[in-house]
């Protein structure tokens, strides 16, 4: 990283629940093209984080800049037109639709067809509708599904509808996607592909945030990560620098839950 | 003083007539409550109770057993209803089981048509119906029967809810049905129990009516959709608000009809509704935390 | 790629539609004028159906006031052409304009809450204009009904008999038909659909759920104003029980009956609930001598109940059996009215 260009920077975030500080004043950046990474054990905080920053939780105090836009108090569909995507831990495809929809369906925000012109079905919407499904294919292949384009979404494996999920957010050219657990479910080969994936797509220049308790791939793939347990940062840097940092090393070994995480990579 | 006694006049008739939305607005709330379904068969309910007791008394029945007939035919005929549409449709979504009780709500008044006609009918008021003076406004006593027995019912059913192990099982299943579960509580039995209870009261609530305005097959559609907007306007989650609701819209027809147009009596309540829904949509009288209680 | 590769995800062909139409202008080459005026009032109905098809099942909402924006048409085309004297085509337009305003009016705030709001907001509005077509009489003529209504002219030509109206509506119908299968198979309806398939991912993917509703609520009043506004130079005479929130409730079993997941149960629905109602006016006084009133809401509301307890998607999936033999593979249905597995009450925990 040469050209470090700041793309997401969350400053001070914090979330009470009645009382309980789920989150306390967490900052850090991400610089443009990183594979940016928070990690920390079961109930760290991590998923209360990962919610502000899309948009589901309202934060209680801090901010969230990208790109020099503040996206606090965004609705989802309103950073998602600011060029924020993600997946979901708990896979979320549209099980209603063919597998080429979905990925035509996170292309909603780059096409320009209103229900009137959709309702003449003027050339323009012919036009961009063919265009959309190319480039859905495309994204298809890109993760290596394209084969199973025009079965129903929630017939395919489970591994595949996270793959699916990724093309679904990837097709809209983010600048950043965030995974939620991404490695969650998965078994080795999937996981690897789904790595594959991530790194081919960071080669063309894409932007990723995810949270993950699988240790082993997060210290493998991420460029820099932060450590969060009991809501406080408690440290950040490169996966070598983490490996050494004391505070880190006391929470994911000190107690059992935290081990759970490392059993489970 | 003539407008004194015209306002204390209009003031018990919509009492009158709020007491009976309010019955009815309580049947809706805890079906809405434990089930979560808007049952638009609700007035229906109070359509039944009129007409059975009317049949029963022209059958030589003694009023009271009648009504108390009318009844537990009207809470079985809930039964019913819940056990064959609600229950057999429990796992479709939230708008077919609304729309179910629609369709539920046209079929029976159809059933109505094809027992009693479409003639309007009539029950003998509960006892003598020589009208009382009372601070120069002229009380009958059947409007007094009104008010009286929905206060009653009003009150007992609050102590069901809040001291009765079943009653408490039934709120139980509407803060936390899951948590309800562990207890042992059934929440399918909740839904048939609600169901009943609220047919059994809309049911009395149309005896009640029938000897002020008659009863006929098409009764309980706007009784039902008046309950309704009562209901909202109290505030949807909330019995008590809802009961408040009721009475405010009852003194509020009451003195639309009486001091304007009765034609217009319908445009203020629903317009209210509106404005409710548009400003306030948890209700007048909601508590602000909108628990569902 | 090019247009035809669209066809492995729509069937957007003009065939199918072309072929039902061609054979039913066909009809009143041997149809009796009872026939025609059948078919016609199917065609005022499909007309409504088709927008609060969209509206129910695409949109996942109901209406209880649909009824209202008929009649907002049928009075704004009446007034217009037999008291003012303008254009009925104009006032078709005006009718339609004040439809889609009013629709905006009450959709704005009632999509903003979760819930059945829109089913109570619209019962609320329908008792509300149906009041008002009673009480303006000066406009209206109250209950008394508006007379004299003018035939429509295009060219000159009056569309007078049963037959030339029945062209008429129809061509009303194709059009809307065809206008609602492109939103379907566009940008639009995949958004609408990923609100049935999953409401936090169409969010993240940045579908603005609150718009697309309304828009839709819109259009099904825009379709169903200009049914009003047709009916009302087709019959001349109207009166306020033609817009009861009965109407409305009716509308709304069409609907279901023919099914909400594809645009073709709006007229499967119409033709279902028009014939039945014929075919019940006609036997039921035979088994019932005294009986009076709408006696057939009895089998309507059955009907609905168990249309809805066994055939949750309409009859439509029926027909499609039976055509399958025909046809391909036709669209999967979005999931708003097949039975999914959310527990009764699920709304409890909001």
């Amino acid at each position: 990283m040469t050209n470090k260009e700041l793309i997401l920077s969350v400053e001070n975030l914090t979330k009470v629940f009645g009382g309980v500080i789920a989150v306390d004043n967490v900052s850090f950046t991400i610089n443009k093209g990183e594979i940016f990474a928070v990690i920390g054990p079961n109930g760290a905080g991590k998923t209360t984080l990962f919610n502000m920053i899309t948009g589901v939780l309202p934060s209680s105090s801090g901010n969230v800049y990208f790109q020099g836009k503040r996206l606090t108090r965004k609705k989802p569909y309103q950073i998602a037109q600011a060029g924020v995507t993600r997946t979901f831990q708990n896979l979320e495809v549209f099980d209603n639709m063919t597998v080429i929809e979905n990925v035509m369906t996170g292309a909603h925000i780059t096409m320009k067809t209103n229900i009137l012109t959709a309702g003449l079905r003027l050339p323009t919407v012919v036009k961009e509708e063919v265009y959309t499904m190319e480039k859905a294919l495309q994204c298809l292949k890109d993760v290596g599904i394209a084969e199973f384009a025009y079965e129903m979404a929630d017939k395919l494996p489970y591994g595949s509808q996270r793959l699916l999920e990724i093309a679904r957010a990837a097709i809209s050219n983010p600048q950043l996607i965030l995974l939620d657990e991404p490695m969650a479910g998965l078994n080795a080969e999937e996981s690897r592909q789904l790595v594959e994936v991530i790194l081919k797509m960071r080669a063309k220049g894409m932007t990723f945030l995810f949270v993950e308790h699988d240790m082993e791939t997060v210290m493998s793939i991420s460029d820099r990560l932060v450590v969060v347990d009991n809501g406080v940062k408690i440290g950040e840097g490169t996966p070598e620098e983490i490996y050494k940092n004391p505070k880190v090393v006391a929470a994911y070994l000190g107690d059992d839950e935290a081990e759970e995480g490392v059993v489970y990579a | 003083m003539e407008t004194f006694s015209q306002m204390l006049q209009l003031l018990f008739s919509g009492l009158t007539i709020g007491a009976i939305y309010a019955l009815i607005a309580v049947g809706f709330v805890i079906i809405y409550n434990v089930t979560g379904i808007l049952n638009f068969a609700q007035g229906e309910f109070a359509m039944f109770g009129a007409l059975i007791s009317i049949s029963l008394v022209k059958a030589n029945l003694p009023l009271w057993l009648a009504i108390i007939l009318s009844i537990v035919i009207v809470a079985v005929i809930g039964a019913v209803f819940e056990r064959t549409a609600i229950h057999t449709a429990r796992k479709s979504s939230m708008t077919t089981l609304i729309i179910i009780t629609i369709g539920v709500s046209i079929a029976f008044r159809g059933i109505a048509i094809l027992i009693w006609g479409t003639q309007a009918q009539s029950l003998p008021p509960f006892t003598d119906n020589t009208p009382i003076k009372f601070l120069e406004a002229v009380l009958l006593p059947q409007n007094l029967w009104a008010i009286g027995l929905a206060i009653v019912i009003l009150i007992a059913m609050m102590y069901f809810f809040n001291y009765t192990f079943t009653g408490k099982s039934l709120t139980a299943c509407v803060v936390n049905p899951f948590a309800a579960r562990l207890m042992g509580i059934n929440p399918n039995k909740m839904s048939l129990l609600a169901v009943v209870v609220s047919a059994g009261v809309g049911a009395l609530a149309g005896t009640v009516i029938a000897p002020i305005s008659g009863a006929s097959y098409d009764m309980g559609m706007m009784l039902g959709i008046k309950a309704f907007v009562a209901a909202v306007v109290g505030g949807l989650t909330n019995a008590p608000a809802a009961i408040a609701g009721a009475f405010l819209i009852g003194i509020i027809e009451a003195f639309t009809e009486g001091l304007w147009s009765s034609g217009l009596k319908d445009v203020v309540s629903f317009s209210l509704l509106l404005l409710i829904l548009f400003v306030k949509p948890e209700g007048l009288f909601a508590k602000a935390s909108g628990k569902r209680v | 790629m090019n247009k035809k590769s669209l066809k492995l995800i729509y069937n957007n062909s003009l065939v199918g539609p072309s072929i039902f139409f061609a054979l039913l202008f066909c009809i009143p080459l041997v149809g009796s004028n009872y026939t025609l005026a059948i078919l016609t009032m199917i065609g005022f109905y499909a007309l409504v159906c088709i927008g609060l098809t969209m509206l129910t099942g695409y949109a996942g909402q109901i209406s209880l006031g649909h009824a209202a924006f008929y009649g907002i048409g049928a009075y704004t085309s009446a007034y217009m052409t037999a008291t003012l004297g303008l254009s009925p085509w104009l006032a078709i337009l005006v009718g339609a304009f004040i439809s889609a305003l009013v629709a905006l009016l009450i959709g704005i705030p009632t999509f903003k809450l979760k819930g059945y709001y829109l089913a109570l907001a619209t019962l609320g509005f329908g008792i509300i204009v149906y009041t008002a077509f009673k009480e303006l009489t000066s406009i209206t003529g109250g209950s008394n009904g508006f007379f004299g209504i003018p035939a429509i002219q295009l060219f000159g030509f009056e569309f007078v008999t049963d037959q030339s109206f029945f062209y008429l509506i129809w061509l009303f119908v194709f059009i809307a038909l065809i206008f609602s299968r492109n939103i379907i198979h566009s940008r639009i309806g995949r958004g609408l659909r990923s609100i049935e398939g999953s409401e936090i991912a169409a969010d993240a993917v940045g579908v603005n759920l609150m718009k697309y509703k309304l828009q839709i609520f819109v259009i099904s009043a825009i379709f169903t104003s200009i049914s009003g506004s047709l009916l009302a130079h087709y019959v001349s005479f109207i009166n306020p029980t033609l817009f009861t929130a009965n109407t409305s409730i009716y509308l709304l079993i069409m609907v279901i009956i023919g099914g909400v997941n594809n645009i073709w149960g709006a007229i499967v629905g119409s033709a279902t609930y028009v014939l039945l109602g014929e075919l019940l006016k006609h036997f039921v006084p035979v088994f019932f001598p005294n009986i009076g009133g709408e006696f057939e809401i009895v089998f309507f509301g059955l009907l609905l109940v168990l249309t809805l307890i066994y055939m949750p998607n309409g009859l439509v999936p029926q027909f499609m059996k039976i055509a399958g033999k025909f046809q391909k593979k036709e669209r999967p249905a979005p999931i708003a009215f097949t039975i999914d597995t959310q527990a009764t009450g699920g709304e409890v925990n909001d």
